[in-house]
């Protein structure tokens, strides 16, 4: 095994994750790659990534993975603490239940992604598929970050009950960025069951798009701040021109109660 | 508009009022709104009581009794009383009808129809106070077989290592959340598992800080609304057990109504106070067998392969392809939830409607399992319902390897089984977040009560197996020619696999 | 016409039958031969253990000229049945040889009474590798008790063959000319069972390959250890405890190659209680034991005599953790001659000097080896005079989630 481990310094390592053409099987990466985190290793880079899933699963502290390739399912479940830079596309339930710690995606990210988030942040470069943050959640100061730069489709923001959800509407030609005009930014039944949390749709949103218990509301100053810092970490991350971002309107949506199912339940005894 | 129907109480307090000393005891330990003094004598508002039998018990005089309302029905048998009070509830108020606990219909049980064998004669009967009974259980996937050559005088063992959790006697509490049960009560089932050497759920509601000393007896639920899912909870327990659905609801979410979520709750669930804590209905990442896989994959890589992972099912009809699905994903330990099972909040349609009895559905997971060669990939937890001993000791020959109790646990603790758990006013501090109602449970007294509990079953286990001619409870597991069937239905024996008494 | 099963009950049967017996063994190390008289007269002596209804002996060593085949001696119900078999049989395997087994006029034996014939097999050349060579062959003997009509094969075994049926045992014996026998290793077995009619094939020894199984005693794990066997691909057809047992060691011993001491450890390990006050890898060991052999644990009481053939011949002796039936080891000659038995009475009448007498502890085997003489007396634990070394598992990396190859 100790052929795929390259050490570069003190401090940093990298994990070929193909031996000889083919794939290693993801128990056997992610158990590589869990040894490097534990030796001390601050920045683990892995090449040749096909498809292996749970990379960096359950994985705690401050170490950086920078993965080439494609990561499979569950990149970074149930983690806390790391910070993951995928240079390609991730696949389904990227930050799956993630507690805490970074999740950069130069490329897209499909379905459920962030599913029950609890704290961290994900930064997605391009677009998204069904169900994005579906049950994030937040308390205090653990509150979890959701940005897409490109469109997501049908159930954005499904059961929220915290945290920051947002999607941009953009698309990346070759270092130029213009606005996605063959997509709507989101699907319909956005945000349905949310009792928490808030999210922005870059551009204006249709009433009949809104799920069960979702309203449009009013952008507060408070609001405003807290937008404009993601979106600076958005082109920070990506390089996306501000001022492109800024040209249209955002629309904020949110629970319209924190109780949507209030009366539809009885409760005496019969 | 005045919609409500006022309808015939169903219980009534009556109060003997040369005993009545006026002392007020009532008024405060009622929850429901029942009892108040008007200046002159405690007054009764009848249609709000419950029967929890809080004021009586806790009446110094004994001045309280608690009679079936005396305003009676016409009988009638489509009709009957509970129909006629569904359908008043519903009209008044439109909603879906919620309640607690399992089903109180009067459903047959399987357990009643299944008689114990016995040795004598041809076989001796062992006496357990004597002579050694063993109880220990393991639950976890087993190796099919083992690896081992003679070299010399040394034996060479290939050793597999899949996790496992070692219990004391074949019995785990089942999951109920810290939210649908109060802090005291957790911490109660918590201390007694350790000190009995089992393991408790911790159900949706995640682990509190304050328990992780107890991470050896803890069982992580995660559940479809992923509540308190974090590494720490992860990583510093006996087991993990994915929650696809329970007994008492099949194919619905957890609930934890919004009457009980309060700060604490709002912590630990993270969501804001006062919500409904509704759980989907699926979990989001899991929409066919091969996401399951996936899941039972994330959670092992996640904990680094140090515990066992295992999947609960409510009992329905497909159990057995379910769960031999289930096991072949990867799950070491399969929860079967049987239709009895109870619950802090469900609606009552399906509380009272849905699922399959244990008993069936244990037999023929077992039979599957067995059929399919992969019987010793995962053990077999049963529950829902289960009421005493002989209960655990039948479902145990019909194939489980354990038991997990609910409702017996919390009615150890104090409980009354009044079926208000949902509305966050249990007068006995057990189903309830309220400060002043939470503090009526003594975790000391509920802690010894729950080893009482357990340890008296367990000398009844033993009791029967030494009976049985069995020293060691492995060898009663799915060893059906230990019961007979004395019920009136044929097929049920047929399909339990057990023969007819007189066969 | 009313076809009376004389052999073995007819297919769906389902009641058990609970036995008690005597049981008698003995090896001479040192490949000594002597004719049968012997262990006929070790087992008649126990008459009190039997009541009539069955009876049979197991013996090693008596087809040198035939050694490489399986002897598959059947019990037939009629010539019909016989048809039957060798059909099946042919179209299956090599038949190399096949012949009546030899039998006296013998009155006394319960009528009526089946055809005996036995087959010498070859299993076919394209299954000629070692290890499926022994899979395909107990296909073929699961087959044939379960499947086929008035067909039991009492012993399937290379170089050896158990002579059983109903009738005292001195009966039996005669029946079966088993004083004209020449062999340096015999088991016998006389039977008295609760559950009448007696079917031939009821009778013990029990067997599977070369491996022989005289019990004494009744399990009462028999549900729980048949579902257990079940899963491997036997079928248990008589309804006898033997039967199980039979097959239980067979799956321990033949198939995952445990080595015997292991074996008993698995089929009657000894209490928690001993196993906690164990350390470092012998404490893992015990406890991986428990923990993979659950289903294996044979309860209640029992002693039980195994032969084998493979890879050496040996004799084994075994009681149930809490002796709760009588076994007894004695040695001759030197330590050349090793006896087991129900009581000890058998070793004495045979006028032999016996040396060493003892019983085994509970739970602990006497293991008897051709050659190497007693391997182990049974009066220690087992791994008290053994090392335990664990080393990872050899075999490709095992995923928690790949799919299980039955």
């Amino acid at each position: 095994m100790s052929s795929q481990i390259k050490k570069i310094s003190e401090t940093e390592v990298a994990i070929d994750a193909a031996r000889n053409g083919s794939p290693l099987p993801y128990r056997q990466l992610n158990a590589l790659i869990h040894e490097m985190h534990d030796e001390g290793f601050e920045v683990i880079h892995v090449k040749n990534v096909y498809g292996q899933r749970f990379i960096c699963a359950g994985m705690e502290g401050n170490t950086t993975v920078n993965i080439y390739g494609t990561p499979g399912n569950d990149l970074g479940v149930f983690m806390e603490g790391p910070t993951i830079n995928v240079y390609g596309s991730a696949e389904d339930q990227a930050g799956n239940t993630m507690n805490g710690g970074k999740i950069i995606i130069h490329g897209n990210a499909w379905d459920v992604t962030g599913l029950a988030a609890r704290g961290g942040s994900i930064f997605v470069k391009g677009n998204g598929g069904y169900r994005i943050g579906i049950h994030m959640k937040e308390y205090k100061s653990k509150r979890p970050v959701i940005v897409y730069g490109g469109v997501a489709k049908e159930f954005f923001g499904e059961y929220m009950a915290g945290g920051l959800l947002m999607a941009l509407g953009l698309e990346e030609d070759k270092g130029r960025w213009r606005d996605n005009t063959e997509h709507p930014v989101v699907g319909e039944s956005l945000a349905t069951g949310i009792h928490g949390g808030v999210i922005f749709i870059r551009g204006r949103v249709d009433v009949k798009s809104l799920g069960v218990g979702a309203t449009i509301s009013e952008i507060t100053s408070k609001d405003k701040r807290i937008l404009d810092t993601a979106i600076q970490e958005f082109c920070k991350h990506f390089g996306a021109p501000e001022h492109l971002i800024y040209q249209k309107q955002f629309t904020k949506i949110m629970a319209g109660s924190a109780r949507p199912f209030a009366g539809f339940y009885s409760s005496n005894p019969i | 508009m005045h919609v409500r129907l006022k309808t015939a109480p169903r219980f009534k307090v009556r109060i003997s009022r040369e005993v009545c000393r006026h002392c007020e005891r009532c008024t405060v330990n009622c929850t429901f709104g029942v009892l108040s003094h008007n200046g002159t004598e405690i007054v009764a508002e009848h249609d709000k009581c419950v029967a929890c039998q809080r004021c009586a018990i806790m009446c110094p005089q004994q001045a309280i009794s608690i009679i079936p309302g005396d305003i009676h029905y016409a009988p009638h048998s489509t009709f009957n009383e509970r129909q006629r009070m569904i359908i008043y509830e519903q009209a008044s108020s439109g909603g879906v009808l919620l309640s607690g606990m399992g089903t109180d219909l009067p459903y047959m049980s399987i357990f009643d129809d299944l008689l114990l064998d016995a040795c004598q004669v041809t076989n001796p009967s062992i006496d357990p106070l004597r002579e050694p009974v063993e109880t220990l259980t393991y639950i976890g996937r087993k190796p099919k077989s083992l690896r081992v050559s003679q070299v010399n005088g040394s034996f060479i063992v290939e050793k597999e290592t899949f996790p496992h959790v070692v219990l004391q006697t074949p019995i785990t509490v089942g999951h109920m959340s810290l939210g649908s049960i109060s802090y005291p009560a957790m911490t109660a089932i918590l201390r007694a598992c350790k000190e009995v050497g089992i393991m408790a759920g911790t159900g949706e509601g995640g682990l509190h800080p304050d328990f992780y000393q107890y991470g050896d007896h803890v069982n992580s639920e995660v559940a479809s609304g992923r509540f308190g899912v974090e590494p720490k909870y992860l990583k510093n327990v006996a087991a993990l057990e994915i929650k696809i659905g329970q007994g008492a609801k099949p194919g619905h979410g957890g609930h934890l109504p919004g009457e009980k979520v309060n700060k604490l709750i709002a912590e630990t669930r993270m969501i804001p106070v006062g919500t409904d804590a509704l759980s989907p209905y699926p979990h989001h990442d899991i929409y066919s067998i091969e996401d399951l896989q996936q899941l039972i994959g994330a959670l092992k890589e996640a904990s680094r392969y140090k515990v066992p992972v295992g999947v609960k099912i409510a009992a329905v009809h497909n159990s057995a392809p379910i769960a031999s699905g289930i096991v072949r994903a990867g799950a070491d330990f399969v929860t079967l939830d049987g239709f009895k099972g109870g619950t802090g909040a469900s609606p009552r349609v399906i509380r009272d409607h849905a699922g399959i009895p244990i008993e069936t559905a244990v037999a023929s997971v077992d039979q599957r399992l067995r059929e399919e060669g992969i019987r010793h990939q995962a053990s077999i937890i049963a529950g829902g319902g289960i009421r005493y001993a002989a209960d655990i000791l039948k479902i145990i020959a019909l194939g489980a390897d354990a038991v997990m109790l609910g409702q017996a646990v919390l009615i150890a603790m104090g409980c009354r089984a009044c079926q208000q758990c949902h509305r966050g006013l249990c007068p006995w501090g057990i189903a309830t977040q309220e400060p002043n109602l939470v503090s009526r449970l003594d975790t000391d007294i509920s802690t010894q009560r729950l080893v009482n509990l357990f340890k008296a079953w367990t000398e009844e286990i033993k009791e029967i197996l030494g009976a049985l001619g069995i020293d060691s409870i492995e060898s009663l597991v799915g060893n059906r020619d230990r019961l007979r069937y004395i019920g009136p239905n044929p097929k049920i024996a047929e399909i339990l696999d057990v023969k007819h008494v007189g066969e | 016409m009313y076809h009376q099963e004389i052999v073995k009950p007819p297919k769906g049967y389902d009641r058990r039958s609970f036995d008690a017996c005597g049981i008698s063994a003995f090896m001479n190390v040192d490949g000594k031969m002597e004719s049968g008289e012997k262990i006929v007269k070790m087992i008649t002596t126990m008459m009190d253990r039997e009541n009539g209804l069955g009876a049979g002996f197991a013996i090693y060593g008596i087809f040198p000229d035939r050694k490489d085949y399986f002897c598959f001696q059947m019990l037939l119900d009629d010539e019909e049945a016989k048809r039957r078999v060798r059909d099946y049989l042919s179209r299956h395997t090599m038949i190399v040889d096949e012949e009546p087994i030899p039998t006296r006029e013998t009155p006394a034996v319960r009528q009526p009474i089946p055809v005996l014939w036995r087959f010498f097999l070859s299993p076919l050349e394209e299954k000629k590798r070692e290890q499926d060579a022994y899979d395909y062959m107990m296909r073929i003997v699961m087959y044939i008790n379960a499947e086929i009509d008035g067909a039991f094969c009492m012993s399937s075994g290379k170089n050896m063959a158990v002579f059983k049926g109903n009738g005292w045992s001195g009966d039996v014996a005669h029946f079966y000319a088993i004083d004209e026998i020449q062999s340096y290793f015999f088991m016998a077995h006389s039977r008295f069972p609760t559950n009448t009619p007696g079917w031939w094939g009821g009778a013990h020894p029990f067997n599977l390959f070369d491996l022989s199984i005289i019990h004494n005693g009744e399990i009462t794990s028999y549900g729980t250890n048949k579902r257990y066997v079940e899963m491997f691909g036997y079928r248990c057809t008589l309804m006898t405890d033997s039967e199980v047992v039979t097959y239980i060691l067979d799956l321990l011993i033949r198939r995952q190659k445990l080595p015997l001491q292991v074996a008993c450890m698995a089929a009657a390990p000894a209490y928690h209680k001993v196993i906690e006050s164990h350390e470092g890898e012998k404490l893992s060991f015990w406890r991986l034991i428990r923990e993979t052999y659950r289903p294996a644990m044979i309860n209640g009481p029992f002693s039980i005599c195994v032969g084998m053939n493979e890879p050496t011949p040996a004799l084994l002796g075994l009681t149930d953790r809490k002796k709760l039936r009588p076994l007894i080891a004695a040695t001759s000659r030197g330590g050349r001659s090793v006896f087991l038995s129900s009581e000890e009475c058998a070793v004495r009448i045979i006028g032999e000097e016996v040396e060493q007498v003892w019983a085994p502890l509970a739970g602990n085997p006497v293991i008897v080896e051709k050659g190497s003489g007693i391997v182990s007396k049974g009066e220690t634990p087992p791994l008290a005079d053994h090392q335990v070394k664990m080393i990872p598992k050899a075999a490709p990396e095992d995923s928690a989630l790949e799919h299980p190859v039955s």
